[in-house]
């Protein structure tokens, strides 16, 4: 997908202008927080399982190539094939040529954000194959040609007058009068719809939530069901997952998925939880005959061993966004890219670079609740500071705030200067803003209010006033 | 070299060191042979009789429906009475390894033993085990037991003895494990299913429906008495 995170700003503008989107947005509240602070509050051993999720992850990261040569022996040991991508167009160029192996017409898939990341959708249909996007929310984007606006709710930015309006585009061998007014109906439709496609598709494609080290397998967790048909009707199955997925064993991806779903949407468990090992076996009735995994590492190799390296436990939870004033008020599509919220703004400098993402980590109000909802415990604000400081260091800050930045410093170093400064301009500005108590434009400020009111000084400084109360 | 070479050496050098000696290897085989339990919760600590009701309790909470029959000779009973409540067809369809349970007492229903298809609105599957924990139930594939039975079907009924039921996950882990002699030569099976209530989706404006792909119902029969055979 080609990436607008450079316009963040405006796409940020013109979503909050957008009262259908701003309704839809509304939903997250009683859909994701209310419902994960229930169920997290059912479960004692919550926060000690963070501290066992993390360990796990930075022990595998540590020994990420020992994992990763078990895990695929162990593939192979089952009838499967491995194959490492290197970057997003190796992947595709993988998954196209083991579509055309089995003769694929029609690939059906279930929700990866892995596929997102490698454009994997166009790269099928513009080489004559079509994929077809089985999850709910995946299979609503796709039909309005859209990219997801969340990462477990691809369709959060929609309301349902939106889904049947598109239904009624393109289902349109259906009665034209036919009531498409509750969800329900909504979701009946798409059913039917959907499942002649997974009885017609050649491919089944899915993402991977763990690969297990210990016997060569892949677990996708869903709560439809579609991920689980879409593995298990086709001749063969490919799983695309990035190398960071891998866990030593179930014990530790049963650790982790106690984190999961009541991190992401609330649930005690998700209603599927399926583990996939090689591909039918002698007597099996069912199950793909071809069992294919492409391993994609796309830049987190390069992660490991930085500042970055903690990103590399997400478990797209989702938490972090669900959380996120920021993200509550501009919806995922601001984010210019497949990942957005806490953990895009500092994924995807990390994937397309900060000349292209600069603006992600930079759209944060460091409230620190992504941080504090994340099983997985990254120091996303921590790290998205990390990227404002390259940012500084490349020149690629914009020409106000280092030239602001480089006056603060300047007064910074100099603490006399500071001081006296300071009580000026808190005197000035307290005695000019005294009857209102608040400014609505200043020289200089325009871009904090043109958006809010900047609250008038108390007329001295913090510094005096502190100095006193401790009677100094 | 291969693509396989380059991603290893690209981590080796992002971690600022060669492949592991084989002291360090020796010390992560041990830890993939041993598989080290983490935190359990304690909601699972209870003799195994309780482990049944919060089996139970919790698997009503995923909106399964959860029913109590003496005996597996009690089964064909209770399917064909829940398919009255409902209004559904006395049509089946029934994972092979269910072939030996007394059906023939129940002439009114007409069982299929065999994968499923689409058209199929009703299937009766065999647990290897549930999971008290959160409700779940563990489901592995095989000649005896074909997966699509616990996907196409719009009704799905599992039979569950209560002397499988287990605490948590890990437990039941071990036990698919000690079956097919997974870590000595034995493979898993080719899909295991762990199955929370039946299917659902909130993908539109985040209001919860039930039936997105998979099952709309799941009914779980607990069986008080006996267990499969070979075990
Ligand atoms: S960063 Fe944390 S909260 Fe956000 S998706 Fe990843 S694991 Fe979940």
């Amino acid at each position: 997908m080609q990436a607008t995170s450079r316009s963040f700003v405006a796409n940020a503008r013109q979503a909050m202008a957008d009262p259908t989107l701003m309704k839809a947005m509304g939903n997250i509240k009683a859909g994701f927080q209310d419902k994960r602070r229930a169920t997290v509050a059912k479960l004692p051993e919550f926060e000690a399982l963070r501290d066992r999720g993390r360990a796990i992850k930075d022990h595998t990261l540590a020994h990420l190539d020992y994992y990763l040569e078990r895990y695929a022996a162990a593939v192979e040991a089952s009838g499967g094939h491995v194959h490492w991508a290197r970057t997003a167009q190796e992947a595709r160029e993988i998954i196209l040529a083991l579509c055309r192996e089995a003769g694929a017409r029609t690939v059906t898939k279930g929700k990866s954000m892995v596929a997102e990341e490698i454009a994997l959708n166009h790269h099928l249909e513009t080489n004559g194959i079509q994929p077809v996007e089985t999850d709910l929310g995946e299979y609503i984007i796709q039909l309005r040609n859209e990219p997801p606006s969340h990462i477990i709710a691809p369709a959060v930015h929609l309301t349902k007058e939106q889904v049947a309006d598109t239904f009624r585009a393109n289902h349109t061998h259906l009665a034209a009068d036919r009531p498409l007014v509750e969800p329900r109906a909504m979701m009946d439709e798409a059913r039917q719809e959907l499942r002649a496609r997974f009885l017609a598709a050649d491919v089944g494609i899915t993402g991977a939530n763990f690969l297990v080290a210990e016997t060569g397998s892949s677990i996708i967790v869903t709560n439809e069901g579609n991920g689980d048909l879409t593995q298990l009707l086709p001749r063969t199955h490919i799983v695309l997952a990035s190398i960071e997925k891998v866990v030593p064993t179930f014990e530790d991806a049963s650790a982790i998925l106690r984190l999961l779903a009541r991190s992401a949407t609330g649930q005690e468990y998700s209603a599927y939880t399926t583990i996939s090992t090689g591909p039918r076996r002698p007597g099996d009735k069912d199950g793909p005959e071809a069992y294919h995994v492409v391993l994609l590492d796309n830049g987190r190799s390069a992660m490991l061993g930085t500042e970055f390296q903690d990103m590399l436990r997400c478990i797209r939870c989702s938490a972090c966004m669900n959380h996120c004033p920021v993200y509550h008020s501009v919806g995922g599509h601001a984010y210019g890219w497949v990942y957005p919220g806490p953990m895009g703004a500092v994924l995807t400098p990390t994937l397309i670079g900060i000349e292209e993402a600069g603006h992600l980590p930079n759209a944060s109000t460091f409230c620190g609740r992504c941080e504090s909802v994340c099983p997985m415990k990254i120091p996303l604000p921590k790290m998205m500071r990390h990227w404002r400081e390259r940012q500084f260091d490349r020149g690629l800050t914009p020409a106000t705030v280092r030239s602001g930045l480089g006056v603060w410093a300047f007064f910074a170093q100099r603490p006399g200067l500071y001081r006296l400064a300071a009580r000026v301009g808190a005197a000035v500005l307290g005695r000019l803003g005294r009857s209102r108590g608040r400014f609505t434009s200043l020289p200089l400020a325009g871009g904090w209010t043109r958006t809010r009111d900047m609250p008038a000084p108390a007329g001295r400084t913090f510094q005096d006033l502190w100095r006193e109360r401790r009677g100094q | 070299m291969s693509g396989r070479e380059q991603i290893l050496g690209a981590i080796r050098r992002s971690l600022g060191r060669g492949p592991l000696d084989p002291s360090q290897q020796a010390d992560l085989d041990s830890r993939l042979d041993s598989r080290p339990r983490g935190i359990v919760p304690a909601r699972v600590d209870r003799p195994q009789p309780e482990l049944v009701d919060l089996f139970e309790t919790m698997a009503r909470e995923a909106a399964a429906v959860v029913r109590r029959v003496p005996d597996f000779a009690s089964v064909p009973d209770a399917v064909q009475g829940f398919l009255a409540e409902h209004n559904l067809p006395a049509e089946l369809v029934a994972s092979p390894a269910l072939a030996e349970l007394p059906w023939a007492g129940r002439p009114t229903l007409s069982v299929r033993f065999d994968a499923a298809r689409d058209a199929d609105l009703v299937s009766v599957t065999p647990a290897f085990a549930g999971i008290a924990e959160t409700g779940t139930l563990m489901l592995p594939s095989g000649a005896g037991t074909p997966s699509t039975l616990n996907f196409l079907p719009d009704t799905h009924i599992v039979v569950l003895p209560s002397a499988r039921i287990v605490g948590p996950y890990e437990d039941a882990w071990d036990r698919l494990r000690a079956r097919d002699r997974v870590g000595e030569g034995g493979l898993l099976p080719r899909t295991v299913n762990l199955v929370t209530g039946p299917s659902r989706s909130g993908d539109i404006e985040q209001i919860i429906q039930l039936g997105a792909h998979g099952p709309r119902r799941l009914l779980i029969l607990v069986v008080e008495q006996g267990d499969w055979p070979g075990s």
